[in-house]
């Protein structure tokens, strides 16, 4: 799972940064060097990353909603065994995340705050509802495909814990893609009913996986300098186009039609064209308006509360023997 | 909540790929006591066979070399080309050495 930076409206502050160290920091950075975390870096740049990659860590947590809902309705074992681990790995993904985040001076519990009170945002997509089996399926070939597209390029970022939790991530997101693929691909050679439950999935989650990549390049106002930074390596629209052109053809080899009524295979550009993305319903469901966004945080929010005297037991208890043992000696 | 004293600690993770390679740095977890930490470390960083050993440390235990000191811990080194084996010039028609 990925999300781009949502928050971007506007660009980083300048901060007065001492100009020779600036220079070699950005002459490293040219030379695709990596980024360590007691290396020097400019503000701006560990505050983008800090974002980034918390936003990028709750997408993966948030992400864990709508398919945990499935996990107790999977069709048979198989993909019931399959599902579980699928959302496990999710799990692991915002940990490795997280972690990657903590290393620029971030808590977990700030970030965990930040995201439970809002002021965080996590990707979009995850405030749309699975209604059908069929979602399931849709999500992993397209929600995990575009988060594939996303963070390929992100394993040579230039910050280095950020490029080695994106190196596990890609290993283990490419089993999320092809066990959604195999779903979508069974129910569209199933049954008629079992063809149009396929369909209908597809036809709710293509636009908002088209959205997952990101504002246009004109409305990103953060992409030039993150370009630069190396913290992103392509354009938003570079990389939906190649989402498009990639996705296409795997829906037409199963017998499925992307429901765009302007996408049409241009061969000059050698390239799909296709519709405009509605970005009024983008903007809203980052604003929190999503069809389920409430029950996301709510569900998050529950969790984190339930699990607090778990947290105080645990560190307590740890205190009491550390402290015994040292006694002891 | 925001209280950073009462997280669990940080721990480093470092994983045994398989026998006969050495422990590697893989990530980090939050856990209570090193027991936790081991089984956190199990399930974060090993759910596909990438480990048949593990170790944890706190993360405040570890003493690391500061960057500003890099060129003076590492670029006497970088004078000292007697060190490789190449810097040697033997014939031409010596062999084994």
């Amino acid at each position: 799972m990925y999300t781009t930076d949502l928050s971007g409206k506007k660009k980083a502050e300048a901060v007065a940064e001492d100009p020779a160290k600036l220079a070699a920091f950005e002459a490293r950075v040219a030379a695709d060097d990596f980024i360590e975390p007691k290396d020097w870096m400019p503000e701006a740049y560990r505050k983008t990353l800090i974002r980034q990659i918390s936003q990028h860590a709750h997408s993966e947590i948030v992400g864990m909603l709508p398919e945990g809902n499935w996990i107790t309705r999977a069709p048979n074992l198989r993909r019931k065994a399959i599902l579980l681990a699928k959302v496990q790995d999710e799990g692991g993904h915002g940990l490795y995340l997280y972690a990657a985040a903590e290393t620029l001076g971030v808590t977990r519990d700030e970030m965990t705050e930040a995201l439970l009170s809002g002021k965080a945002k996590y990707s979009t997509i995850f405030n749309y509802p699975t209604l059908t089996w069929a979602d399931i399926g849709a999500i992993g070939w397209l929600v995990d495909g575009a988060a594939i597209m996303n963070q390929v390029p992100l394993q040579r970022t230039s910050y280095g814990p950020y490029a080695r939790a994106m190196v596990r991530i890609c290993k283990e997101e490419s089993f999320h893609q092809r066990q959604g693929y195999e779903i979508m691909m069974r129910l569209a050679s199933g049954t008629a009913a079992q063809k149009r439950m396929a369909q209908d999935a597809l036809d709710r989650w293509w636009w908002p996986s088209l959205m997952m990549f990101g504002p246009p390049d004109d409305k990103s106002p953060n992409t030039e300098q993150s370009m630069r930074w190396r913290i992103k390596r392509d354009t938003n629209d570079e990389l939906r186009q190649k989402f498009v052109d990639i996705s296409v053809p795997q829906a037409e080899a199963i017998g499925l039609k992307v429901p765009d009524p302007a996408l049409k295979w241009n061969e000059t550009r050698g390239a799909y064209d296709f519709g405009a993305v509605d970005w009024e319903e983008f903007y809203s469901v980052v604003k929190g308006e999503g069809p389920v966004a409430k029950e996301r945080m709510q569900a998050r929010q529950k969790a984190w509360e339930d699990g607090a005297w778990v947290r105080e037991a645990a560190r307590v208890h740890a205190e009491k023997r550390a402290a015994a043992k040292l006694a002891a000696e | 909540m925001s209280d950073p004293n009462k997280e669990w600690p940080l721990w480093e993770v470092f994983v045994r790929g398989k026998g006969g390679l050495s422990h590697r740095h893989v990530g980090s977890v939050h856990a209570a006591d090193a027991k936790m930490a081991l089984e956190h470390a199990r399930d974060t960083y090993t759910r596909r066979m990438e480990g048949v050993s593990i170790w944890v440390l706190p993360s405040a235990q570890i003493t690391a070399s500061d960057p500003a000191d890099a060129d003076a811990l590492f670029a006497p080194a970088e004078d000292k080309v007697y060190r490789h084996p190449t810097f040697y010039k033997i014939p031409d028609g010596v062999t084994h050495i």
